[in-house]
């Protein structure tokens, strides 16, 4: 380890390590603009300039030089004031002094940077550089002026997202960063760009001029837009969502978040369900609470348990899940279900989750993706693979469509024959999986969720027991989810008891009438023309489908406004809270089961929140384990049968609308509208330029 | 120098390198490693232009293409160096030193000669920095052509010969072998 | 004077075929095989006994260099490369090689590139010389076909291969790492040092880039002896110089001569005199645009080799030469030099890019007076926070010529300065 000397304090720091980092462990803090840890390195601002000895005499870029033995660096000393000091002079010429109205301001790097090495009055006085700006679509807000060229977006969108559409041309002072060619960002991680500019070049358009940023609450919690399970917080300014940021979790999601997670937040405020509705001929009337439970109470006390089923939704708390089943077990029904899409998963824990855990793709050195398309299923996570896969010496392959997914992937095929002639060793991908010291398979929903998905999990069990993916230091049988409850409701067991339903199993009992009354909990991505004459009740937190179809309706909260426990698809238990109160008089879900519950001459035996968390624990003990990633037990599971030829596709069409928070968002409308728009708009120049 | 797509253009629909530009390209990327493709951009920038005579968008995308680069490159690279036209130009461009050697020879008037001339058929100028021929200053760079020690009056000369569709002799327009002293070299007089 | 029989030189002027058979009658390729057969070391070691220093305008010693390149071969190539990118004011002298006397540089690449054990070489030729590029090309066909070049090349057993860059019209690739980077096929971006291109150069790889004069000379100091080359010139500053001598001499022109020669007697021997004579000459710029300029009084008595001209604050630089007389507008004549540096800056690191533009605009103001006494301060301090802060050379290049105005002619911009506000005072 070389011993080095900062401001003539001796330390030992870890080899290979830079200046700029030595100097952070040492506890000092070394101004900086265009270096960040996880993009590669720049050394074009020029900010964290430190003196080094040995060395030329002039100051170096502290975030590019490695340390070496016996180097003193001083942190302090007039050069380095002086430096930083024209450095900050020749950044502030140009940049436009308004602060006032930028939504940077008050968490600006630029205005923080220069209450320390700033001067109080400009001794420039040419004309300011004036930039256009340029319109990157509907979430990134741009104000060129203010840019700094520290280009840490060119790299974000270069490295990271994998989109190389940003760029900076020109040169010199009229150097522009810029896509050239207009056009909305590519990218599903774009929001991220703005948390990367360091002033306020690029910042949030959906947001613009909402808030400042000193006015909001802030409130640390777990996304639910996909099964990833990012890290956020959620600001808000008295009942309403602000917006949503990453928080930095590197088992997770870094500190990236996707621009659904970002920016679906919108449609908290639109459609809402803020009072009970009771159907009244063939209307949904307003109705309170009292009415709407006694509504349900005359019908389902009418019913025997097998007539009455339940279906819980993609995004719902293991708190309401685990209501819900206790509730359906009191009425006596077997017919739950949590897997809205049919994913043919019941097995022992290790079969449903993504045993690797996300840190696991780090590691892998071989990836076989199987029915899945991890950039519209999750964003960040596709991130990591496209990291994993800059690294070098990681063969990527699918089966299944194959979109762009920002990373080469070697396309075996499109179905389960595919897959099948895989594990029988007859593709050559098969060599490279079986060279690998830690394969890695993907599963997608894509190839469960259909009616071989039993048959298809057994293959793909299969190929992990011939690759030996599953050992004691490396499990590299991956499911990936997209719905953020599957898990939680996996491991709570909402699945068809003895004799039971499934989803698919429910609807047809709907159409035959062999089924009297649908529970569904925030459950929006079923058929609801397939629930036939059946009495639907629906709580949830929006207007959807489910509503739609309800003959009753009872207002719930949506993730942002009830303290939740969610399991992402790593089986990783992670607790959301609460930022914002229900609108109107929308409830905490499990609460309002347990209000029902009483009513129904079932109640359930908890009254507090820790009380129901108590029981959690006791239905799965991985619920014990908050913020960890509980392994899963590895027994028999899937069930080989005859496959289909269907191609595998993923279930997500559409990677903006995928619940019924984004589908209300009109943010997500507009991402979709404006690919449409750039193209047309391209064609439409065309046309006139003839 | 152009940062952002210019939008007074003519839309080019379609860009494909004719056979024998494209045998240069091929030619050109073959002097690069595999894999190093994108060594060869600046070149096959340049065939585009030398085929089309400025630089489309629809010719630069071809490029990328061609090179397996992500477009943004190739329109950074286009915008980052001088000599790549992304408005047509006139058949002749009149690229006039002004930096301060030409400068101190006159390439003021230089200048205004060939502002004056230029219609955009014929005759487009461009003012660009140091041409590398400081000792026959003032220099005008007419395509691939340097005209060297130029007054107002050879000029013209050479303006007009163009006109007319001849090739004037590139090099110095006084009396002097290319960058001796006039009137004969001090050096290497003993045979 | 240098004698002719010590010229390298001797197509300068191009009086003579460039071609092949021309170049072997004036000494290229004679007998390569036999330098290549010394070997790697002893070749470095007579460049070093020689004192070559590099030619581009840093004065680097050139054997050392070489030297700089790994031992041997491990798993990534190396790579020689030539920096034809001529384009500092002043300079075009390496022009001239490429057009007239392409085989120097030819021979010069291969026996380079045996020494720094590259099997592949470029020479980045800047964009606007297409037609020396294309002589260029010509030559190493030349040299391809008749066996001098490529497998085995001159039957030394070393495989050499040569290719022809063309850039496209940037100042800034004359840097070495925005030449690479250029290579590479991205934009003309200094990298950041280190890693050094010894190192990690092009593709990554160990790379050595050299001025296509310090190429040249190589075959001829090692054909005639690193104590030939040495004795021409003073220590530390051997050897024979192309000297540009461009602006206000009544015959501008391009020449070979010894290093050290006083500016004077370059001027008066080779150039017919200052335009209207020695006393009517006001500054010099001796080095290039990037050096600061020197006053007649300096001009007077200073010889033309690095250590003199950095003992006089400036620098030899590319030795280009450029002559202003007493008609100049010195100030003008700086501030399109601060033009230049503007135009050519590549925009990556915050110094340069904010502050090449300051530079110049207030260089404009100060043609015309428009500016305040203390702003000469101002615009100095500018330059100091420029210089020695950036990525690459361009930022201090881009202070120098400036710094040297106000240390020599301080007393004009005030006057200036002060003129402007009498007769807006009077007005």
């Amino acid at each position: 380890m070389p011993k080095i000397k900062i401001d003539g304090v001796e330390m030992e720091v870890p080899a290979g390590i830079t200046i700029l980092q030595a100097c952070e462990l040492a506890g000092l803090e070394i101004p900086r603009f265009c270096y960040h840890e996880r993009l590669s390195i720049a050394g074009n601002c020029r900010m964290c300039l430190v003196e080094v000895k040995p060395g030329p005499p002039k100051p170096q870029a502290s975030c590019a030089l490695p340390v070496a033995d016996k180097q003193e660096i001083f942190t302090t000393t007039p050069m380095v004031e002086k430096a930083r000091k024209g450095v900050m002079e020749f950044l502030l010429i140009n940049h436009p002094l308004d602060c006032p109205i930028c939504d940077q301001g008050g968490e600006c790097d630029l205005q923080d940077q220069a209450m320390g090495y700033g001067f109080d009055r400009s001794r420039y006085h040419e004309n300011k550089r004036a930039v256009p700006d340029k319109e990157l679509g509907p979430l990134v807000k741009t104000s060129m002026n203010r840019c700094i060229h520290c280009t840490r977006c060119i790299r974000f969108a270069t490295e990271v997202a994998g989109t190389e559409e940003l760029g900076a041309t020109g040169r010199g002072e009229s150097m522009e960063v810029t896509t050239y060619v207009e056009h909305a960002l590519s990218s599903e991680l774009s929001g991220n760009l703005v948390d990367l500019c360091p002033v306020g070049a690029l910042t949030s358009k959906p947001y613009a001029y909402e808030a400042r940023s000193w006015e909001l609450s802030k409130t640390e919690s777990v996304d639910v837009m996909d099964a990833l399970g990012s890290n956020i917080r959620i600001d808000t300014r008295g009942a309403q969502v602000m917006r949503v940021l990453p928080r930095l979790n590197d088992d997770i999601n870094e500190e990236w978040i996707s621009d659904k997670t970002r920016h679906a937040i919108d449609g908290l405020r639109y459609q809402r369900l803020d009072r009970p509705y009771v159907r009244k001929g063939g209307k949904l009337a307003e109705a309170t609470w009292d009415q709407a439970f006694t509504a349900i109470v005359d019908k389902l006390g009418k019913l025997e348990g097998g007539k009455i089923a339940a279906i819980a939704g993609n995004q719902c708390d293991a708190e309401s899940m685990v209501a819900l089943k206790d509730l359906m077990a009191g009425l006596g029904s077997p017919n739950i279900d949590c897997r809205q899409d049919g994913a043919k998963l019941d097995g022992p824990r290790g079969s449903y989750i993504f045993n690797a855990g996300v840190r696991g793709i780090d590691q892998a050195d071989a990836i076989l993706l199987i029915g899945t398309n991890p950039r519209w299923e999750s964003p960040v996570l596709n991130a990591r693979i496209r990291k994993r896969y800059l690294h070098g010496h990681c063969p990527i392959a699918g089966i299944g469509l194959v979109e762009d997914l920002t990373y080469p992937v070697e396309n075996l095929g499109t179905g389960p024959a595919t897959l099948r002639e895989l594990v029988a060793g007859n593709l050559s991908f098969f060599e490279k999986l079986k060279a690998a010291k830690n394969p890695l398979i993907i599963l997608g929903m894509g190839a469960l969720a259909r009616s071989d998905g039993a048959a298809v999990l057994a293959l793909a069990r299969e190929l992990a027991d011939k690759l030996g993916a599953v050992r004691e230091d490396w499990n590299g049988f991956a499911v990936l989810h997209t719905a953020a409850a599957r898990v939680g409701g996996l491991d709570l067991g909402l699945v068809p008891g003895e004799g039971g339903r499934d989803v698919e199993g429910i609807l047809a009992g709907c159409e035959k009438g062999e089924i009297g009354a649908v529970y569904l909990l925030a459950a929006d991505e079923i058929d609801t023309k397939r629930l036939g004459k059946a009495f639907v009740i629906y709580q949830g937190h929006h207007g959807d489908a489910g509503a739609h179809r309800a003959d009753v309706v009872l207002p719930g909260a949506a993730y942002t406004e009830k303290p939740g426990t969610y399991v992402n698809t790593e089986g990783r238990v992670q607790l959301a809270r609460r930022a914002a109160y229900p609108p109107g008089d929308a409830r905490e879900d499990w609460a309002i089961l347990r209000a029902l519950s009483e009513r129904l001459g079932k109640t359930l035996p908890y009254d507090t929140l820790d009380q129901v968390r108590d029981r959690l624990v006791r239905v799965s003990k991985s619920f014990a384990a908050i913020d960890q990633q509980q392994a899963g037990g590895w027994d028999t599971f899937g069930a080989p049968g005859p496959l289909s030829d269907a191609m595998f596709a993923s279930p997500i069409a559409n990677f903006y609308m995928t619940c019924a928070i984004s589908r209300s968002s009109r943010t997500m409308a507009e991402c979709i509208a404006s690919r449409e728009e750039f193209a047309q708009r391209y064609l439409a120049r065309a046309r006139r330029m003839g | 120098m152009i940062t952002a797509d210019p939008m007074d253009v003519p839309y080019v629909e379609e860009f494909r390198f004719l056979p024998d530009y494209l045998e240069k390209v091929k030619a050109l990327i073959a002097n690069y490693p595999p894999g190093r493709q994108a060594s060869a951009v600046i070149g096959v920038l340049d065939l585009a232009q030398r085929q089309e005579g400025w630089l489309s968008r629809t010719a630069m995308d071809e490029v990328a293409r061609l090179l397996d680069m992500a477009p943004i490159r190739v329109y950074e690279i286009a915008t980052f160096y001088t000599m790549f036209q992304l408005k047509p130009k006139g058949k002749y461009l009149l690229q006039v030193c002004t930096t301060t050697p030409c400068w101190l020879r006159g390439s003021d008037a230089i200048m205004k000669a060939c502002e004056h001339a230029a219609d955009g058929e014929t005759f487009s100028v461009q003012e660009v920095e140091c041409l590398g021929a400081c000792v026959n200053a003032p220099v005008v760079q007419i395509n691939d052509d340097f005209y060297e020690d130029l007054d107002e009056a050879s000029l013209k000369k050479v303006l007009d010969a163009l006109k007319r569709g001849e090739t004037p002799k590139p090099g110095p327009q006084v009396d002097r072998q290319t960058s001796a002293p006039e009137g004969g070299p001090t050096t290497l007089r003993s045979e | 004077m240098l004698a002719d029989k010590d010229r390298i030189f001797t197509n300068l002027y191009g009086f003579h075929d460039w071609r092949l058979p021309a170049a072997r009658a004036r000494g290229s390729w004679d007998n390569t095989k036999a330098i290549l057969d010394r070997g790697v070391d002893a070749i470095i070691d007579e460049m070093k006994k020689s004192g070559l220093r590099g030619r581009g305008g840093a004065g680097f010693p050139t054997g050392l260099k070489w030297s700089f390149m790994p031992k041997e071969v491990k798993d990534r190539p190396h790579y020689l490369v030539v920096n034809a990118d001529e384009s500092e004011p002043g300079t075009c002298k390496d022009r001239d090689i490429m057009r007239h006397d392409p085989h120097l540089l030819v021979e010069g690449c291969l026996i380079a590139g045996f020494a720094m054990r590259a099997n592949a070489g470029y020479i980045y030729v800047r964009g606007e010389f297409y037609n020396e590029a294309q002589t260029l090309i010509a030559a190493i066909k030349e040299a391809y076909d008749a066996g001098l070049l490529g497998k085995n090349a001159c039957g030394s057993g070393w495989d050499f291969d040569l290719y022809v860059h063309r850039g496209a019209g940037a100042y800034i690739c004359g840097e070495e790492t925005a030449l690479l980077e250029s290579l590479e096929g991205k934009k003309g971006m200094p990298r950041l040092k280190p890693p050094f291109p010894a190192g990690s150069g092009l593709y990554g790889c160990p790379s050595t880039v050299n001025n296509v004069e310090s190429i040249a000379v190589a075959p001829a100091i090692l054909r005639r002896g690193a104590a030939w080359f040495a004795g021409i010139g003073r220590p530390n500053n051997t050897g024979t110089k192309l000297f540009c001598i461009s602006g206000h001499v009544n015959k501008p022109c391009n020449v070979e001569e010894e290093m050290g020669i006083p500016l004077r007697e370059l001027i008066d021997r080779h150039c017919g005199g200052v335009r209207g004579g020695w006393d009517n000459l006001l500054a010099v710029i001796p080095g290039g645009a990037s050096v600061p300029l020197l006053p007649k009084s300096i001009c007077d008595t200073v010889l033309m080799d690095f250590d003199s001209l950095r003992d006089q604050k400036s620098g030899l630089g590319t030795a280009a030469v450029i002559v202003m007389d007493k008609s100049t507008d010195v100030v003008k004549a700086i501030a399109r030099l601060s033009q230049f540096y503007k135009h050519e800056s590549c925009g990556q690191c915050t110094p340069c890019r904010e502050g090449t533009g300051w530079m110049w605009r207030v260089m404009e103001r100060m043609v015309v007076g428009n500016a305040r006494i203390d702003e000469i301060d101002a615009l100095e301090d500018v330059t100091k926070q420029v210089e020695g802060h950036t990525i690459c050379a361009l930022g201090d290049a881009a202070a120098w010529p400036i710094q040297g105005l106000i240390r020599h002619f301080r007393p004009e911009m005030e006057r200036r300065i002060r003129a402007r506000t009498e007769k807006l005072a009077a007005e």
